[in-house]
């Protein structure tokens, strides 16, 4: 910048006459006005507002003058400058909004294009359903329980008070394993159950590792898969899935049995009205013993005599058969070291496979054995 | 147990409109499941008659014999004329009184009767059949011949008991004295709140010392024996309609009258009855063992070989029959007649049993179902004897059969009465009067728990405390439970309140648990459709895998009962089940496929060389097995780790309008496990391996280190490496044998020691704001070096300041020579505390660089 020069006369200095202001700012206004789109504006605004623009560089004279001139200079370049960058800031604008009005309309697309690159996986409703039920009981304060599924006969049939001559031994359909085949010396002649060692049949040895494991008051849930020796039909399967839940502590009646299926039925099938019903019944494992059927979570009975509204998913009885329940019989309490004087228990078991054909009207068993992923994918991640 | 609501209402004054279904779920809500109640005759309309036939043309020319008749319906027809019928059966003569429906009548199946055009005649009508009448099994499906006394015109309908319902129980084993009337009966008198009228309720005549000579000589098997002797049979005698009704009604075939006789009885007060032929039975009859190896020849008609836990009844002889189960053919009743069952009316050869022994005997369940069970020879008798008989039910059972015998048959009733009775007391229980109370939640009341036990049959004493003598048809009444059980029952499930309880605070789920979710959630969210399997497999699935001949997963846990011969194992991998269903899924239709499974694989505990693996015990249950017991039960199951597997076929990217599509391959296989064991929060040790089925060249061998639990070895290390399972592209040989799509991809890992690696909680990464310094560097190595080395040995040399390091390309060509490969590693560096230098981060690199070339041999690429 140049130093100040008192005797310096303004008019002298030419870049700071009025009339090359004036042309200056109408050639940066007509530059704008003549930029086509933002790239162009950019180009001008770099040329006419940038450090080395015609102004800024008049603007560096103005020091250089005496001090009455300096005002009068300092007064026309800024209100030329404030002009320039007004005029800067409305074509901005009005390229912009041309920009939006046109360019983004060229770039759009068709957003309706599928984009499966990668197909969607999915679990198993099987496993879902079994897990939102689990969470139901979790959420509630009852562990998860697991165990292994080649069991022995002990944890299987006699700790559950189904001993060697109980009738319902024989009506379990039982996989037995094969004595030899465990490295053990196999007897023939002592019939087919002699390793002692099966395929549970039911999820309730789990119940008795549970009882055993643990010091009362036991509250736990019992998934998993079982085994019996049925063929695989339509509504039949060797390989099924239970869930069973047992609870043992002081004074639990059967009422709070009732009470924690009505729970359940109106976690997994909300709304009003879920409910559910016992009937007495036999097992060996509890007494009293009892099997339980929810309400209809469709019809919630009003199918029942009236022909008009029949349901399909109870047949129009209203009631959908569930599974087996009961107060732990004080035999069992006995046999994994539970005083029955002090505790008392409930427990219920019902299959994963019939509440996912009711729920969700599957038709076939084998569409849940067969792993078709037309079948399974549509279930997602949850169910 | 099938129960005629006719037969029913014989021992209770039900109200005469209730229903069976009313009835059903009456005994339904008291715990006797009553599946279904088929209704007899329903849509049956007359007229149905008796007629007597008169002529018979047989015509000729027809491919069967058809035979025109005429029958007298008296005026059932409106005209008392002849009715003209043409009838294709042929076991009815002229002078038989059959059964005839007219034109205008409903056969059950909504079958219409008109007059019709057939055979070149009009037939006005149909001779009918049992079967044609619904009148369930007669074991011929001929026509009807009725007694002649039945007069002509009479309503067949009525006269064969035609309409009725039938209530089929399934009778739960605890529950015996339900198969019976008289236990059925009593159930539903307890639930209409009706009296009782008790058939076992006879005269029965005092035991004396002129009965058939009996010998019990193992009491614990048989505490009772009753034997009676009626002689003077008529040999034509049949059973009456009625009788034979109620047999066919119940599900059991009318066979000859003694026969019937006993099982009417039965079904009627629940003991089973056995008949002899006196005259074919020798001397004493006993109850004992049999001897191992004893023989007999059951009813059935088989062959046995006797065990010597068997129960036997003998004669002087040996063994006549099988007790509680089947008797022996040598001394069974000789059918009267040869003859159609289903005839009411025939009058065969005379050549019968006139004098029967009587037996109605009490033996013991578990000696009846053990017989049973090791014979596979299941009968109604020791179907009841397993459930429990009431032996206080016998005499008066002998009583009926030897009243009916002499009814029917015109016996006589010899005055010998033979009782052997093991002297035994009643069971009683002692019980606080509030313990049903207690295990219902429902405040019932001492006077209510009383009165519903004596609605049992119990007799209660006692105010606080009860004694309960239970009743002598109800073994399954043991402990408090059971008698807690007859008063909610009685009471009502139905009326049981809902509440609560109160569990402690949980923990939600396990480590564990939380980690199997995780997984599925993983491979579902990478496009993994999942996929649980049968775990049953054939050993020949081994050799297609390819596996060696000593591969340890060949060694497999058998069933002695498979569903199929072909598949009598359990897996030893998730492979062979996962790859059925992916073949399956290619099957139909579905190519671009990616399937995983969580679940568990078995294998046989190993045993030390020699050493029998020990079975589990046969452990007590009336107390806690101790813990070394436990153990022991556990070492004797297999081995039962959780696995995890995946496979891949066809595209795992599809192609579309964004581009092309691409195959899945090895690396998709190897990438599924490295995600499962992320969400494991382990890091997988990927090495080159080969492993059967997988492609040499293009299997990946897993590992995880472990830390040992007690920290570090004396030799410094601080855990060891552990094989946990295998990724690749599968071998073209797997692929062949079993069907597969090509170049299909799998994965399998071992989830329990993918857990265990990784145990124990993350620690935070510090982060750093200070700037990054970025390098480059490409390294020339042999190609059979292992990036994974290249990078490690980098990462050793770089130290501290290595932040990351990410290979990303690699290059194979002329420019980097033959057998050579270019990897180009992008390294950031950042220090904790200040910028990095240029020359602190070359340095670094440098370092790494040195470190990988002293190890692999690395050559710095434009060095």
């Amino acid at each position: 910048m140049s130093a100040p020069n008192k005797s310096y006369d303004p008019v002298e200095v030419e870049a700071l006459k009025p009339e090359e202001i004036e042309r200056m700012r109408d050639e940066a206004l007509a530059a704008f006005a003549a930029a086509a789109d933002l790239d162009q504006l950019q180009e001008a605004k770099t040329a006419h507002t940038g450090g080395t623009s015609p102004l800024a560089l008049a603007n560096r004279e103005i020091g250089a003058l005496p001090p009455q001139a300096k005002a009068d200079a300092g007064k026309r370049v800024g209100m030329a400058r404030g002009a320039v960058n007004k005029a800067l800031a409305a074509r901005q604008t009005e390229l912009e909004a041309e920009r939006d009005a046109r360019v983004l309309v060229e770039e759009a697309v068709d957003v309706s294009l599928p984009h499966d690159r990668v197909p969607a996986g999915a679990r198993h409703p099987l496993t879902t359903l079994s897990e939102r039920i689990e969470d139901i009981f979790v959420a509630m304060g009852y562990a998860v329980a697991e165990g292994p599924e080649v069991e022995s006969e002990w944890f299987n049939f006699d700790a559950l008070n189904i001993g060697p001559d109980h009738p319902a031994r024989g009506e379990q359909d039982t996989f037995f394993v094969d004595a030899a085949s465990l490295g053990a010396p196999g007897d023939a002649q002592a019939g087919d159950d002699a390793s002692g060692v099966v395929l549970r049949t039911h999820t309730s040895p789990v119940q008795i590792r549970s009882l055993i494991d643990r010091e009362p008051p036991v509250y736990v849930i019992c998934p998993g898969r079982v085994y019996r020796t049925d063929e695989l039909d339509a509504t039949h399967t060797p390989v099924f899935h239970q869930v069973e839940l047992l609870a043992v502590d002081e004074g639990l009646t059967m009422a709070d049995l009732k009470g924690t299926l009505d729970h359940m039925v109106q976690a997994l099938f909300g709304g009003e009205g879920m409910k559910t019903r016992l009937r007495p019944n036999f097992f060996p494992f509890t007494e009293p013993s009892a099997e339980m059927d929810m309400v209809c979570y469709v019809c919630r009975g009003e199918s029942v005599g009236n022909p008009d509204k029949p349901c399909r998913t109870c047949s129009s009885e209203g009631w959908i058969e569930l599974g087996g329940c009961g107060m732990v019989n004080p035999k069992v309490l006995a046999a994994c070291g539970v005083d029955p004087e002090k505790y008392s228990g409930f427990a219920f078991g019902f299959g994963i496979e019939r509440m996912l054909m009711f729920r969700h009207h599957v038709e076939d068993m084998r569409d849940m054995v067969e792993g078709d992923v037309r079948f399974t994918r549509p279930f997602g991640m949850e169910i | 147990m099938r129960v005629p609501l006719s037969w029913l209402r014989e021992y209770v004054d039900l109200p005469a409109t209730e229903t069976g279904r009313e009835v059903q779920a009456k005994l339904i809500a008291a715990g006797l499941e009553v599946e279904s109640v088929e209704q007899l005759g329903a849509g049956l309309k007359g007229p149905l008659v008796v007629g007597k036939v008169l002529t018979i043309e047989e015509l000729e020319g027809f491919k069967k014999p058809i035979r025109f008749c005429t029958v007298d319906v008296g005026t059932a027809n409106g005209t008392g004329e002849p009715q003209e019928i043409v009838c294709g059966a042929r076991n009815f003569a002229v002078g038989d009184k059959v059964v005839v429906v007219l034109p205008g009548a409903v056969l059950p199946g909504d079958f219409a009767i008109s007059a019709r055009k057939t055979y070149g005649k009009t037939s006005h009508g149909m001779i009918c059949s049992g079967d044609e009448l619904g009148m369930g099994d007669d074991g011929s499906g001929g026509i009807i011949v009725l007694p002649p006394e039945h007069e002509v015109g009479t309503d067949a309908i009525e006269l064969l008991e035609l309409v009725d319902e039938v209530l089929d129980i399934a009778v739960t084993p605890d529950r015996g004295y339900c198969l019976s009337m008289r236990g059925v009966a009593r159930e539903t008198a307890t639930a209409y709140g009706l009296p009782l009228r008790d058939p076992a309720l006879l005269d029965v005549p005092a035991p004396n010392s002129f009965g058939y000579p009996v010998r019990v000589s193992d009491p614990a098997g048989c505490d009772r024996f009753t034997a009676r002797t009626v002689t003077g049979l008529r040999p034509d005698a049949r059973s009456p309609i009625w009788l034979r009704r109620r047999l066919q009604k119940a599900g059991m075939r009318p066979i000859s009258l003694a026969v019937d006789v006993t099982n009417y009885v039965m079904l009627e007060l629940g003991q089973p009855l056995h008949a002899y032929d006196r005259s074919r039975v020798e001397g004493t009859i006993g109850v004992r063992r049999a001897e191992q190896g004893e023989k007999l020849t059951t009813l059935d008609g088989a062959k046995r070989v006797l065990d010597a836990e068997d129960l036997v009844i003998t004669d002087d002889r040996g063994a006549i029959g099988l007790a509680g189960v089947m008797g022996g053919a040598n001394t069974e009743i000789a059918d009267t007649v040869v003859a159609a069952p289903a005839s009411f009316a025939d009058s065969g050869e005379a050549q019968g049993t006139t004098d029967v022994v009587i037996e109605a005997a009490h033996f013991d369940a578990v000696s009846v179902a053990r017989t049973a069970r090791r014979h596979k020879l299941s009968s109604e008798a020791a179907k009841r004897f397993e459930r429990g008989v009431d032996p206080q039910a016998a005499s008066a059972a002998a009583q009926r059969t030897v009243d009916l015998l002499v009814l029917l048959a015109g016996g006589t009733a010899e005055a010998g009465v033979t009782e052997v009775i093991a002297p035994s007391a009643p069971h009683t229980i002692t019980m606080r009067a509030d313990h049903p109370d207690r295990v219902a939640g429902v405040a019932y009341g001492r006077e209510t728990v009383v009165r519903r036990l004596q609605e049992v049959g119990c007799d209660v004493y006692g105010q606080d405390s009860l004694t309960v003598t239970v009743p002598s048809w109800r073994p399954d009444l043991v402990e408090i439970n059971d008698l807690a059980e007859e008063v909610i029952r009685l009471e009502g499930y139905e009326n049981l309140p809902s509440t609560l309880p109160r569990p402690p605070a949980g923990r939600g789920l396990t480590e564990r648990q939380r980690l199997h979710r995780r997984v599925g959630r993983a491979l579902a969210g990478d496009g993994f459709v999942e996929a649980p399997n049968y775990p049953f497999v054939g050993e020949q699935v081994f050799d297609q895998l390819g596996l060696d001949k000593d591969d340890p997963n060949r060694r497999v846990v058998k069933l002695v009962n498979p569903l199929s011969d072909e598949e009598p194992a359990l897996r030893t991998t998730l492979l062979p089940g996962l790859l059925a269903t992916l073949r399956r899924n290619d099957g139909r239709g579905s190519h671009d496929l990616a399937l995983f499974e969580t679940g568990l694989v078995f294998h046989p505990r190993e045993t030390s060389d020699g050493d029998e693996a020990a079975l589990p015990a046969r452990l007590p249950v009336d107390r806690r097995p101790t813990d070394e017991e436990i153990a022991a039960q556990n070492r004797a199951l297999p081995d039962q780790p959780r696995h995890v597997a995946a496979v891949l076929a066809g595209a795992r990217e599809q192609a579309g309008w964004w581009g092309k599509g691409r195959p899945a391959d090895w690396a998709d296989a190897v990438e599924a496990a490295r995600s499962v064991a992320r969400e494991a929060g382990v890091e997988l040790i990927v090495q080159q391996g080969q492993y059967g089925p997988w492609h040499p060249g293009r299997c990946a061998e897993l590992n995880v280190f472990i830390e040992y639990a007690d920290g570090a070895a004396e030799d410094g290390t601080e855990g060891e490496i552990v094989a946990v399972g295998h990724a690749g592209e599968l071998h073209p040989r797997v692929i062949k044998a079993l069907g597969l799509p090509a170049r299909s991809c799998a994965m399998e890992l071992n989830l329990d020691v993918l857990a265990k690696a990784g145990e124990g909680t993350l620690q935070a990464p510090g982060i750093s704001a200070f700037p990054v310094a970025t390098q480059d560097v490409a390294l020339v190595v042999d190609a059979d070096v292992p990036a994974a080395v290249v990078e490690a040995f980098l990462r050793d040399g770089a130290g501290e300041l290595l932040e990351d390091i990410r290979l990303f390309d690699v290059f194979t060509g002329e420019q980097v020579g033959a057998g050579k490969k270019s990897l180009a590693y992008a390294l950031r560096f950042r220090a904790a505390d200040r910028t990095l230098t240029v020359d602190e981060a070359t340095a670094a690199r440098d370092a790494a660089v040195a470190r990988a070339a002293e190890v692999t041999g690395a050559v710095l690429r434009g060095a």
